[in-house]
């Protein structure tokens, strides 16, 4: 019954929600672990080291990710509601995705 | 009667006021059949209790939309091997987001209602003495309400929006486009009335672009730009510095 | 749900933050480079007002932005109640601008 939602809109749509959540919810982390900074440098590093794992490597290229295609994503959908131009949307947000697999891959090469 | 006695199965979402359950009816096919008649030939043939709207058969009333294997349809000018290939069956349901008062056919007053509630009706501004307003072809706000014109009030919109779904008060698809042809008709007087109708909690900023009603809306009209249209409207009508000109 | 105003609101914090993120993903991929380390991260804001200013701003666009979008996730998906839902969106405004000053304070001036 949900056939409704196999449109490239509707998935546009969900990716959009899901990375924006992600992104919310992973802030206060981030903001933490910057905040360490408080207690000095090496309180700072002893949590950045974590960042060596290769999962927390991981998370941090899915976070990247994250990032690119609520970014691109979001152009997407200013050019929708705020301007007059009337590119095609899906091409749009299949571009946007591309875009930002680009992105993450670029910074996963950087990361490694 | 073609000339094989094939048939097609057909499960059908059924309601009578109390329980829902599903009845299954083998449906002979014909040549060019559209859904609408395969309901038809259940209700015939099969199940004269099955309730189901239809009027015109043509896809001009709006009266006989449904969902068609999960998809909102009109079922008279949804052709049965359009949607169903080879030997898969159809399913039939009543449109969502809309309480079914029996069988497929479901209450649409609250639908309606919205319109209402998003002023989605014209104001006049003249009486039959004053002279009649002249608008060309390419008045550009007559070429952007072009867009938007020709509704059938089916209700596939209004279904196949999820975030109706989500928001019991959402305005809705259809009602939100009604506003928007509104709001490029120059003789109209209740712009800001208007605006401020859709601006509200169950407004056109609720719309989360996913496209359901563009996507589905039988008569090709593009309501997710519609509301599109009206964000834009609405945001330069609250900008200090804005006209309220789109 | 939402209305104009709030809205508005979304899509300027929106805007504003284009630039924004931009930078920090350059800035992040030329940051990874080499593994994190403090020393690094302190080296480039430590004492800049410059830095401050661009990841102050961007936490309080970035909390206002999050908190109104969470409001109406929170609203069509899990909770139907738009005072718990403008509640738990304050308080994740909070959370996120007090969090992200903190942090900005933190890496500027000790």
């Amino acid at each position: 019954m949900m056939k409704h939602r196999s449109h490239p809109l509707w998935k546009a749509f969900l990716l959009h929600r899901i990375s924006g959540l992600a992104l919310a919810l992973f802030l206060p982390i981030h903001f933490v672990i910057l905040g360490l900074a408080l207690e000095g440098a090496s309180a700072l590093n002893t949590a950045l080291a974590f960042s060596d794992l290769p999962f927390v490597k991981a998370a941090e290229v899915g976070l990247i990710l994250l990032l690119a295609i609520h970014l691109l994503g979001g152009i997407r959908i200013l050019i929708l509601e705020l301007t007059h131009l009337s590119w095609d949307q899906q091409m749009l947000s299949r571009s946007a995705f591309g875009l930002s697999a680009i992105i993450a891959t670029i910074f996963l090469w950087s990361a490694l | 009667m073609n000339s094989n006695a094939k048939t097609l199965t057909v499960t059908v979402d059924r309601f009578d006021g109390d329980t829902h359950y599903q009845t299954t009816h083998e449906v002979p096919t014909r040549d060019n059949q559209t859904v609408l008649d395969v309901v038809t030939w259940i209700q015939q043939h099969d199940d004269p209790t099955l309730a189901y709207r239809f009027a015109c058969r043509v896809g001009m009333c709006g009266s006989c939309a449904m969902n068609v294997n999960g998809e909102p349809k009109w079922s008279c000018r949804t052709h049965v091997s359009k949607v169903v290939s080879g030997d898969a069956s159809l399913s039939i349901a009543p449109l969502r987001n809309m309480p079914v008062l029996r069988d497929l056919s479901v209450d649409m007053s609250e639908f309606f209602d919205k319109w209402t509630q998003a002023v989605g009706y014209f104001v006049p501004t003249k009486t039959k003495d004053d002279p009649l307003s002249e608008i060309t072809s390419d008045d550009r706000a007559r070429a952007k309400a072009n867009q938007s014109i020709e509704c059938i009030n089916c209700g596939i919109c209004y279904s196949a929006c999820d975030v109706v779904a989500a928001n019991d008060a959402y305005l809705g698809p259809a009602a939100l486009n009604r506003a928007w042809t509104l709001m490029n008709d120059e003789r109209d007087g209740a712009r800001q009335t208007r605006l401020d109708a859709v601006s509200g909690d169950a407004g056109c900023h609720n719309c989360h672009s996913q496209h359901g009603c563009s996507t589905y809306c039988p008569n090709l009209l593009a309501p997710a730009s519609s509301i599109a249209g009206l964000k834009r409207q609405t945001l330069m009508n609250l900008l200090p510095w804005g006209p309220s000109d789109d | 749900m939402i209305n104009a105003r709030l809205y508005l609101m979304q899509r300027l914090t929106a805007i504003a933050m284009l630039p924004l993120i931009i930078t920090h993903l350059v800035v992040m991929i030329y940051a990874i480079n080499g593994g994190l380390s403090a020393e690094e991260i302190l080296g480039r804001t430590q004492g800049s007002i410059g830095w401050a200013v661009f990841y102050g701003s961007f936490v309080l666009f970035a909390a206002i932005h999050g908190a109104i979008g969470f409001r109406t996730i929170l609203y069509e998906w899990f909770v139907p109640n738009i005072t718990v839902c403008s509640v738990a969106s304050i308080a994740l405004l909070v959370i996120l601008s007090g969090l992200g000053l903190r942090a900005v304070y933190a890496v500027t001036w000790l």
